[in-house]
């Protein structure tokens, strides 16, 4: 027998906000995650034009040469709003500082070899620098862009790209025993050492786009779906294979990060190249333009990391992406 | 050998600072465009202090709690009717002004804080900027997820991001946080990280949150004290802003004293609707906007400048407007909105006697002379079925975009307050002489404003009836006017009836 002791229910005059009844249909319920990112942002009747900015309004879809019917039609694969992420986050740097921990209480990133601690200080500390400008690059998305659908997930993506250079930076400090030596040196390496001028010449260079959609594939899609792969998969299982276990540990938000950020990477590209051929030229145009440029830039950072196998790594992730933008499409 | 150990403060300084370089493909001044132009001149970024202090490991990991016990709270008033619980469905009329003009302007502050978060040339600027764009959006979220129930139970809630882009009365919130917006990054901290956050932020977050608890507004209170925490995060920012800024150079100093002026006078003029909703819509009322002026702003801002003043700062101009404006500033919105309520998203109505004699209490020198006496002419209409309502459109001031309903409360309580600039030949009204300097530094940027009644004359808002202007609005018949006898009122009554048989019925099913 059951007994029902739940208040006697009050019928409600309606399942949700207009606004999200007119994209899901009257009379359903709508999902935190809709609620949360449906039409958020205004869309009209702006009072004054920017001072920093006279040709458009505060938000506008001239900042961007993709067009969309619907700014609303990419939906995020993961579902984040404010709460969903930051509960996804909480989980994941527990088990981060678990294993940082760990390492740092048996010294094992003292103890590995020292070509290995090499590769720590001269690849993995200055790519803090390329987070930093990836922090950056999503920053101006959320600034520039259109639409909470989008501009929440760069919201999201900055914080990260914090987080995972303030990982870097962890890293260093657990390496030269809390030291900042190693982070001096790395900014010294990102700023004069020649494997990594390219690179740097190419951060500057996304820093003054002026579309913000061209931000979002040169950063978010090529830069790292080139530098994530290479680093965090071929270089991090490389070291794995002569036996050094802790990068994997060290550098496991990174890779889970990257596999989820993939996820939605993927939907946006899918979606707003089957909007037009328009975008999909003007995506096809950006993303070979920068692989061009950043698989270039890595070749000699790929080179001092990987030994004799960098170039044809950087080669084989250049092509493993630009097959994955193909299946979307582009 | 033992690592040494690292402060908690060098330890923040190696994870936020130090990652930023002077780029040498691309000039700074292209990479950071903005961040000159007011004039305000930054010597060394590095003397910045970062107020937060928060890695974002441990930001996941704090904000992550709260949202827990946020949404716990949520999921469980919402099933079990927490609205029951409300003093009365008057107060909700509240909530319904909080959604359609607070809640947008935090998502305002979220797109735009990650405007400087993005172009302040200082790395701890920015990333100061970036934690309270991310909290800003938590505050939206929340906030729109927390009245979601009471959307599914009262009007005039269910369309609020349509509505904060049309309607009259929420061009006052939208048209300060845009001239905020559309200002350079740092006249846009100080309006809102200073004089919004620091200044004024208790005379908006104590009113409601006040409000809430006294209401039975469970849901409210919650994300309200959970926003609190980030809330004082932000104070501590704006503080840290204005002595940043005028500590690095003396020619600062007025620039920052005109953002000031200006935006103590912006935001100050948008609180006109928190002190209607304090002292006419909360049916329990915790304290009188006169009372919580006094309080928040009178003493704790002159303590608060009394310390700026070795930094060469001054209360901000026309304070002394505003201290007197607060005897009369909640009756005269209340009645402009009650003449004019047929055309809002809220309902409206007469104080009852017991709420009338509470007004005439706080407000001895102002309520019994020049606002009971209209006020009882509105019952006695009411009482014969003459419910009053105006039905022509308000004159707009041009800066505040409030109805010119404002009396010259320093001369002569009873005349309109009005003033008038020329420019390029043409006239633009202003409410005093705090929106009127605002104009004239800047009248391009003023004549620019989408004044809804113009807007309305020329045709843009749907039609020339008031009526299909209220459709353009996406307003249901059952939104507005007056709350006796409204659609809400009538369910209301319904639920006070039924609320002894719900326990009832949980008494039966215990039983059996």
């Amino acid at each position: 027998m059951s007994i029902d002791i739940s208040a006697k229910a009050i019928p409600p005059i309606r399942q949700t906000y207009a606004h999200v009844a007119r994209r899901i249909g009257e009379g359903k319920p709508g999902s935190r995650y809709q609620e949360a990112t449906f039409d958020l942002q205004a869309t009209t009747n702006f009072h004054y034009r920017p001072l920093w900015d006279k040709d458009h309004d505060i938000y506008d879809t001239g900042r961007t040469g993709i067009e969309m019917q619907d700014w609303y039609a990419f939906k995020d694969p993961r579902q984040f709003y404010y709460s969903a992420y930051t509960a996804a986050r909480a989980k994941q740097q527990e088990i981060a500082d678990t294993n940082f921990s760990f390492v740092e209480k048996r010294g094992l990133l003292q103890a590995i070899p020292v070509e290995a601690q090499r590769i720590v200080r001269e690849i993995f500390i200055p790519l803090r620098h390329v987070e930093w400008g990836a922090n950056m690059n999503n920053c101006a998305i959320t600034d520039c862009g259109y639409g909470t659908a989008i501009t929440q997930v760069s919201t999201f993506n900055s914080m990260d790209r914090l987080g995972i250079a303030q990982y870097l930076t962890r890293i260093s400090l657990i390496l030269e025993q809390n030291e900042t030596t190693g982070l001096d040196a790395a900014k010294q390496d990102w700023l004069e050492r020649d494997i990594w001028q390219d690179l740097r010449h190419v951060v500057e260079d996304t820093f003054v786009l002026e579309d913000w959609f061209e931000t979002m594939v040169a950063q978010n899609i090529v830069m790292d779906g080139l530098l994530y792969p290479l680093i965090y998969q071929h270089l991090v299982d490389e070291l794995l294979a002569s036996g050094i276990t802790v990068m994997p540990l060290l550098t496991q938000f990174m890779s889970e990060w990257y596999a989820e950020t993939e996820r939605w990477t993927n939907t946006l590209i899918k979606v707003t190249a089957a909007e037009s051929d328009a975008n999909k030229t003007l995506l096809s145009k950006w993303a070979s333009h920068w692989n061009d440029r950043i698989s270039d830039a890595l070749v000699g950072i790929a080179n001092d990391a990987l030994d004799k196998n960098g170039e044809a790594t950087v080669k084989q992730v250049s092509h493993e992406l630009m097959q994955r933008l193909q299946k979307q499409g582009v | 050998m033992a690592a040494k150990r690292l402060n908690m403060r060098k330890r923040y300084e190696a994870l936020t600072r130090g990652m930023g370089w002077e780029t040498t493909h691309q000039p700074m001044d292209k990479v950071f465009p903005y961040d000159t132009y007011e004039g305000i001149k930054i010597k060394d970024w590095d003397k910045w202090e970062d107020p937060f202090r928060l890695a974002v490991d441990s930001y996941w990991k704090y904000q992550a709690e709260k949202d827990k016990k946020l949404y716990a709270i949520m999921d469980s008033f919402a099933q079990n009717n927490g609205q029951l619980n409300l003093s009365d469905a008057r107060y909700i009329n509240a909530m319904k002004l909080f959604i359609q003009g607070v809640t947008p302007l935090e998502y305002g502050a979220h797109r735009h804080y990650a405007h400087l978060g993005r172009h302040f040339r200082g790395e701890g600027a920015r990333v100061a900027c970036q934690m309270q764009s991310i909290d800003e959006l938590r505050h939206a979220q929340t906030q729109i997820h927390t009245l979601s129930h009471y959307n599914k139970h009262f009007n005039g809630m269910h369309d609020p991001w349509h509505m904060s882009d049309r309607v009259w009365y929420l061009s006052v919130p939208k048209s300060y946080f845009e001239d905020a917006m559309t200002g350079g990054p740092f006249e846009f901290i100080t309006s809102v990280s200073f004089a919004f956050e620091y200044v004024l932020t208790n005379l908006l977050f104590v009113p409601f949150m006040s409000g809430a608890a006294f209401n039975g507004d469970q849901a409210t209170v919650t994300f309200g004290f959970s926003a609190q925490s980030d809330e004082s995060r932000h104070m501590t920012l704006g503080l840290e802003i204005i002595k940043f800024m005028v500590e690095q150079h003396e020619d600062n100093l007025p620039i920052v004293q005109r953002f000031i002026d200006k935006h103590f006078w912006r935001a100050y003029r948008v609180l006109g609707l928190v002190a209607m909703m304090q002292d006419y819509m909360l049916p329990n009322s915790p304290m009188s906007w006169k009372a919580a002026w006094d309080i928040y702003f009178t003493e704790n801002c002159s303590a608060l400048f009394d310390d700026l003043g070795r930094y060469g700062l001054r209360m901000p101009k026309y304070h002394e407007v505003a201290t007197a404006e607060a005897e009369h500033l909640s009756h005269q919105v209340w009645a402009t909105f009650y003449n004019y309520g047929h055309a809002a998203a809220f309902h409206t109505w007469m104080p009852d006697v017991k709420k009338m004699d509470w007004l005439s209490e706080k407000y001895p020198n102002t309520f019994d002379e020049y606002y009971r006496p209209r006020f009882e002419t509105f019952r006695e209409m009411e009482a014969a079925g003459e419910r009053h309502y105006i039905n022509g459109l308000p004159q707009l001031c041009q800066v505040c975009q409030i109805p010119m309903v404002f009396t010259d409360v320093l001369n002569d309580p009873t005349m309109v307050s009005r003033r008038v600039s020329i420019h390029n030949n043409s006239k633009y009204h202003t409410c005093g002489d705090g929106c009127r300097d605002i104009f004239e530094f800047e009248p391009e940027k003023y004549i620019q404003a989408w004044l809804p009644v113009h807007q309305i004359y020329q045709g843009n808002c749907g039609g020339s009836e008031v009526s299909e202007v209220l459709d353009w609005y996406n307003f249901q018949p059952e939104d507005g006017g007056e709350y006796v006898g409204s659609a809400d009122h009538q369910r209301w009554q319904e639920w006070k009836g039924t609320a002894e048989s719900v326990s009832d019925d949980r008494t039966q099913a215990h039983a059996s």
